[in-house]
């Protein structure tokens, strides 16, 4: 049975058939997107009651939380696929590793961002060294180093393999590194500065975030299905199949 | 250890003193700026002595790691590296220790100097001596790792200080508040413990990448 | 539900809450267009590649 389950993930990972699979799919995951969004975005906006403490304010945190989840999501995700590169040769995994950095670092930016407008009327400035928000910089930086990597070694093998490595060994440092952070938090907390009271969840407050966040992910599998293609396609130019596809 | 490498790394350094001996110039002078920028007021420099120091070692360490692999691929020397039996660990860390001793090590010589400076009292100073050789060991194995993963990209130049900048911040951190604070015992172990994971993982992964990159050359 | 100027003024806080999810809206929208253009190039260059190999 576990030779089977290999072959079939083996066939997927063949560049035409995944090419082929991305293409079917993608009108089922902008559907999925829509289905989930829309009543998510609904739920965040005017379903979910006001917070007690920080009225209609905290409606910030159906954006920021579903894209800080995301940013760190994605990050594993591409560790992941970067590790059956390196161990089992999968040209696939590496592409959807490089496919997936755009959205990552997006993410991350839209998490800092929209962590920074809430500061302001939270905290009364916009940017606080936060551990998570410094924490979100830095794996800001990771991206921004992993996609000048990847983009500036000219050879598609040697690129895929130094950024595997790369994102393995962030993988190892990111927990450090979070521990770090929080840990200097600590040491330079002023005490003022009230924390964010987590808002006390409440199931109106929490469906449209699992929902806002389940959108978020269904998204970033399309656009990244849909970069890994563009690679696949300029990796495998002269091969038969990529010339029908690309006719 | 594989000295004959490590010996030939350092001859190159000896007989181009300028590659290390001006950014060391560089960086002493920059710490005499901080003075000159922000006044001179014992206190203040005091504070922000030991994030000044640790900076400058960090920035002395990004941007001289930019020669590790480059001369190396240019002339040919890094395949033959390649092909050679001897385990490629090996020569990796030859590389870190070349790193660490043409770039941490004048700065541990020089610390009494930045250290005065900057009206750091002689504890500090103390503790100071006691990080530089853990932190710059853990940014000289991040440098032959960033650079070995950047050993590819011949042309882009800081990309491997790139690389190499967000991975250093955990021993900035505890190196930093090691200098600073009235409790230095939990920070110092926690940079100890930086290095003996820097030193577990960084020669193997840099080892890799050397190898991965050899494809492209 | 309350009117829709009030809606809109989001108890105070307009300005932040409205430019957040302008934003997420605008990070969105920007990577599904880049990643149909990546996609729409790359497919122009091959195709391209091809006519001239032919």
């Amino acid at each position: 049975m576990g030779t089977s389950v290999y072959a079939t993930l083996g066939r997927l990972a063949s560049p035409p058939v995944f090419y082929r699979i991305a293409e079917a799919s993608r009108i089922w995951l902008i559907g999925l997107f829509l289905l989930l969004f829309i009543p998510g975005i609904y739920g965040a906006l005017i379903g979910a009651p006001p917070d007690y403490q920080q009225g209609e304010g905290y409606r910030i945190i159906f954006v920021h939380v579903p894209a800080a989840w995301m940013s760190l999501f994605i990050y594993v995700n591409m560790a992941g696929m970067a590790a059956v590169s390196l161990i089992w040769r999968g040209k696939t995994a590496a592409i959807c590793a490089r496919a997936s950095a755009p959205a990552g670092a997006a993410f991350t930016a839209l998490t800092l961002a929209t962590g920074s407008i809430w500061g302001k009327p939270m905290w009364g400035t916009w940017w606080v060294w936060d551990a998570r928000l410094t924490s979100e910089l830095i794996l800001l930086f990771i991206y921004l180093g992993y996609m000048a990597l990847v983009a500036s070694i000219p050879d598609r093998r040697t690129a895929a393999a130094a950024g595997a490595i790369l994102l393995l060994v962030g993988l190892i440092n990111i927990p450090v590194i979070h521990f770090s952070v929080d840990w200097w938090n600590t040491l330079h907390q002023p005490a003022t500065i009230a924390k964010f009271g987590a808002p006390s969840i409440d199931k109106a407050m929490l469906m449209p975030l699992l929902l806002m966040a389940g959108s978020f992910m269904v998204f970033y599998l399309a656009v990244m299905a849909t970069m890994a293609q563009a690679l696949l396609l300029e990796q495998e130019a002269s091969s038969q199949w990529a010339k029908q596809a690309a006719s | 250890m594989k000295l004959p490498l490590l010996r030939r790394d350092l001859l190159v350094a000896a007989r181009r003193p300028g590659e290390w001996l001006i950014p060391l110039a560089f960086f002493t002078a920059t710490v005499a700026i901080f003075p000159l920028a922000i006044g001179t007021r014992p206190e203040t420099l005091r504070t922000i002595a030991p994030g000044v120091i640790w900076t400058v070692a960090l920035l002395s360490s990004l941007l001289s790691q930019d020669m590790l692999f480059r001369r190396d691929i240019r002339d040919g020397s890094l395949e033959q590296l390649l092909l050679s039996p001897r385990p490629l660990i090996l020569a990796v860390l030859a590389k870190a220790v070349a790193h660490w001793l043409a770039c941490g090590l004048p700065l541990i010589v020089l610390a009494p100097l930045l250290a005065a400076w900057m009206q750091l009292p002689a504890e500090q100073l103390l503790l100071l001596l006691v990080t530089l050789p853990l932190g710059t060991a853990v940014f000289s194995l991040l440098a032959v790792f960033a650079e070995a993963v950047a050993a590819g990209a011949s042309r882009s130049r800081f990309l491997g200080g790139m690389l190499a900048l967000p991975l250093c911040m955990p021993a900035v951190i505890f190196a930093a508040a090691a200098v600073a604070g009235d409790a230095p015992a939990a920070p110092l172990l926690l940079l100890a413990a930086c290095l003996s994971l820097a030193i577990t993982v960084l020669p193997l992964a840099a080892a890799g990448a050397l190898r991965a990159s050899a494809q492209g050359i | 539900m309350e009117s829709l100027g009030e809606f809109l003024a989001m108890g105070g806080y307009a300005a932040y809450v409205w430019s957040s999810y302008a934003l997420s809206a605008a990070v969105l929208a920007g990577l599904w267009l880049t990643a149909l253009r990546r996609k729409r190039d790359s497919r122009r260059k091959v195709a391209a590649l091809n006519e001239d190999r032919q």
